[in-house]
């Protein structure tokens, strides 16, 4: 059969295009949630221009080469926090974090927990494939119970993390998880992401047949797919701590948190500045001082064994 | 006037670190001299005991810690135990005469003796015990490290909080009129 | 609404002075986490940004700090961290981001005794070669190391500078002694201080990495239509990833002949004395000043010493001690030989070595010692 090659694909405008091909393999599920992004930004009519992406090391991480934004691919763990202060400097750019369970859930566990305390007005999104996909395909702090990893040879022994459970309780206004089967729906939920005033976070269940199907009779590439279709439960308002993920198990998609408005981290950063100040020169000099008395006489207890 | 090297010690919360601190910084700022506050270091500060250090010159200070004070102001006994043999000797000392007890004639070329506390305390209170004692070393020392009245009590009243700007100026002026028995 | 940056004559510690130097230098973003003795620069700045339309977020860690930093600098602000060495240590992974990405940043790192937790509240100079070496591959760094309160301001405007300039973090090496310390500090009216900013690309959109003849490329910042893609691996001069032997000696042989190439320029340092000595001593931060009273000393003692400050200790100032390479050396610094191997890799022979373990300075006597071991050895 030829093989015919499209001139033009109605993403080419979000795409470096000269970048594509891309790395991921054959059924991995990153294309999918990456173009579910894309048309998400186009519904929305995000401006490219005003919009950033950063994201952080693993396969996910390469998403940020591929878009034609301004886009960082930061240290591992480290997308968030990044995130954080080009949002702080730049308030009015859409910011959006795109990286792996193990890059943002790992490594990166702290910066997102407060990232959403702080409820810093970015998008989340979270591609879950259960395991350290570019590394060969070891144990994520996702991956389910008993489920055959390199590192977990004999089966994972630990519990993975609730992620839709954790954001939650960590402070997220808007949460919610999709598989990449569920395309419409993931788009249509990106979109709320996206517009979202306050910290949001998307999940994408994606499949990995490489390094983890493969162990995990998940094989083909339409296995993974498969499994999602046969497990996930569609659920209104769900509770978030029912968001625990079980192998052989059904498992709820849907929105977990979609909280009323309340004011994000750069309002609060914006507010600051406005506020009105006492008149520095004299009044600071004072305060500077004070605050190095206090300090040097903590310091005086601490060496004076006091403390 | 060459290097001259100050301390004053202390217990924590009698306010030395602001003492010595007001001090320089009037030296500093306001009587053109080049000074430099510390922060008593290393294992002599312990056991409670605090101490700030000002380094006074013409010229720039190099070494910036005191190394062996001419003028040495006391206000505990553990102070005493801890900094008064390290003092340069035939050095001016002020102590604070009901907190301090020399054993013996200290090797010294003035002593000056002010019941600071307890003028604190008749003023009100003690916590301006330290401003009583700036206003007792501007008195004793002030001509010769370079420090004028005007100078440190600015720097005191800039300091402090404003509503207790009177309670310290008061403080100061009976320390620095204080006559010595 | 007061958003000046002062002026005139104040009464600071080191920390104070440094945080107030950020202001001055036009820093807008400051992402930190507490750290003993550092904390008075993040509780300063935790003040003043607000007031001149900065931003100041204490962050979760060192590692957020760092991350943040970076992201702002992008953003097109003037942004900085600070810390000490325990989070200097955990900032070593972006600091090399910084360095791929050539990200212009400053890190104030305000050095205590060390290893570990060591003396919080304490002197060390652990952290020379940190600063050059700490983050893993290859880089050229630029390190400034103050030694009075007044220079804690300058230095930090002129890292920002530096940072701006040649487009990648620079290090400001305080210690807790001279962060600690106060002493006076002229502001000068803002017309009177040097800023530098960043090279902007004449273009849209424009190569991120894509150098100019003095090998720095000018930065485009984000929301300008740039398309800009930085990443941590090896790229080409449109940020693409490129894992090639030949991208990396193209790369990364760019970025540290840029700083090499402008050594000259970015060095700094004092004579002190040195024009008859016989005995050079060579020290920095809080050490210097022990030093200028030791070399004064010396003299008095019949022996005469000066002293080679270094106020830029990265990139390393081989060239003017070369220059002494016939005199004897002393080295004096709060840790047990760091300075000590590029001073003797330097001169091309040992000098005497006056090292503290850290917790304090170093008495003057301690290096007058040296001075005397050096100047009585046979060589």
């Amino acid at each position: 059969m030829p093989i015919h090659k499209a001139e033009h694909h109605p993403l080419d405008a979000y795409l470096r295009t000269e970048r594509l091909p891309h790395v991921w393999c054959p059924g991995c599920g990153l294309g999918i949630a990456l173009g579910a992004y894309l048309r998400a930004l186009q519904n929305v009519g995000f401006d490219p221009q005003e919009t950033v992406m950063v994201s952080g090391i693993g396969c996910s991480g390469r998403a940020a080469g591929y878009v034609k934004m301004d886009s960082f691919h930061t240290t591992h763990g480290r997308a968030i926090p990044f995130a954080v202060g080009l949002k702080a400097a730049r308030p009015e750019l859409n910011v959006t974090v795109f990286s792996g369970d193990g890059d943002l859930f790992s490594i990166g566990g702290n910066h997102i927990l407060h990232a959403a305390r702080r409820n810093v007005n970015i998008t989340v999104l979270a591609i879950n494939n259960y395991v350290y996909g570019m590394t060969g395909g070891q144990l994520a702090p996702t991956t389910p119970e008993s489920s055959i990893t390199t590192t977990s040879p004999y089966g994972n022994i630990e519990s993975p993390f609730n992620i839709a459970g954790l954001m939650a309780v960590a402070g997220a206004s808007y949460v919610a998880r999709w598989t990449t089967v569920h395309e419409r729906r993931l788009q249509k939920s990106i979109e709320k992401a996206l517009t979202k005033r306050g910290f949001s976070i998307v999940e994408i269940m994606s499949p990995c047949p490489t390094t983890f199907g493969r162990r995990n009779n998940m094989r083909g590439i339409v296995d993974s797919m498969m499994y999602y279709k046969k497990y996930s439960v569609i659920k209104e308002h769900p509770n978030p701590l029912d968001g625990v993920i079980k192998p052989g198990e059904k498992f709820i998609v849907g929105e977990f948190m979609d909280a009323p408005d309340e004011p994000t981290f750069e309002d609060k950063l914006e507010e600051l500045k406005n506020k009105e100040f006492l008149k520095t020169s004299q009044a600071d000099r004072t305060t500077w001082i004070l605050e190095h008395r206090r300090h040097l006489e903590t310091l005086a207890k601490i060496i004076g064994g006091e403390q | 006037m060459a290097r001259i090297e100050m301390q004053i010690g202390g217990f924590g919360g009698q306010g030395v670190i602001l003492a010595g601190l007001v001090i320089a910084r009037a030296l500093s700022l306001y009587d053109g001299r080049e000074a430099v506050f510390t922060q008593a270091y290393g294992p002599e500060a312990r056991g409670g005991a605090s101490a700030s250090g000002i380094v006074v010159d013409d010229e720039r200070v190099d070494y910036p810690y005191p190394l062996h004070p001419e003028i040495l102001v006391l206000m505990s006994q553990e102070a005493m135990t801890t900094y008064l043999p390290n003092m340069r000797k035939g050095g001016i000392l002020i102590i604070e005469e009901n907190l301090v007890h020399l054993d013996g004639e200290p090797d010294v070329s003035e002593l000056h003796k002010i019941p600071a506390t307890k003028i604190a305390e008749e003023l009100g209170n003690k916590i301006v015990t330290n401003i009583v004692m700036v206003g007792f070393i501007a008195k004793v020392v002030g001509d010769r490290i370079g420090l004028k009245k005007e100078s440190i009590k600015k720097s005191v009243l800039e300091m402090v909080p404003a509503k207790v700007r009177e309670l310290n100026e008061k403080a100061f002026e009976m320390g620095y009129n204080y006559e010595e028995a | 609404m007061s958003n000046e940056i002062l002026e005139g004559e104040y009464f600071l510690s080191g920390d104070a002075a440094a945080a107030e130097g950020a202001v001055a230098a036009g820093c807008k973003v400051f992402a930190g986490y507490p750290i003993t003795p550092s904390s008075e620069v993040a509780e300063k700045l935790a003040r003043r940004l607000p007031q001149v339309g900065g931003v100041f977020i204490q962050m979760e860690d060192e590692l957020g700090s760092i991350a943040a930093i970076l992201g702002a600098s992008w953003g097109g602000k003037k942004s900085m961290t600070a810390t000490s060495g325990p989070g200097f240590s955990l900032m070593m992974e972006n600091y090399g981001l910084g360095m791929m990405t050539e990200t212009p940043t400053v890190i104030v790192n305000v050095q205590r005794g060390g290893p570990s937790t060591g003396l919080p509240t304490l002197l060390g100079q652990g952290e020379f070669m940190q600063a050059k070496f700490g983050s893993h591959g290859v880089f050229e760094a630029i390190a400034l190391a103050p030694e009075s309160p007044q220079e804690c301001f300058d230095f930090t405007i002129k890292a920002f500078n530096l940072a701006e300039k040649y487009r990648q973090p620079v290090v400001v090496l305080m210690d807790e002694s001279t962060g600690h310390l106060f002493e006076k500090v002229r502001i000068p009216p803002e017309d009177e201080i040097e800023i530098i900013n960043r090279k902007k690309p004449k273009e849209v959109p424009y190569p991120p990495f894509m150098p100019d003849d003095d090998l720095i490329p000018p930065m485009p910042i984000v929301g300008e239509g740039h398309q800009i893609h930085a990443t941590g691996l090896t790229h080409d001069e449109y940020g693409r990833p490129t894992i090639t032997a030949e991208a990396q000696e193209k790369y990364v042989k760019r970025l540290v002949e840029k700083i090499r190439k402008h050594a000259d320029e970015i060095m700094d340092y004092e004579e002190v004395m040195t024009d008859d000595a016989d005995v050079i001593v060579v020290a920095y931060g809080i050490t210097a000043r022990s030093a200028r009273r030791a070399i004064i000393q010396a003299r008095e003692k019949g022996i005469k010493a000066g002293l080679i400050r270094l106020k830029v200790v990265w990139p390393f100032p081989d060239k003017i001690l070369q220059k002494y390479a016939d005199k004897k050396f002393v080295v004096a610094e709060v840790n047990q030989g760091q300075a000590l191997i590029m001073v003797e890799r330097a001169i091309r022979k040992s000098a005497t070595f006056v090292g503290k373990m850290g917790g304090e300075p170093h008495r003057p006597e301690e290096i007058l010692k040296g001075i005397e071991e050096a100047y009585n050895a046979n060589s």
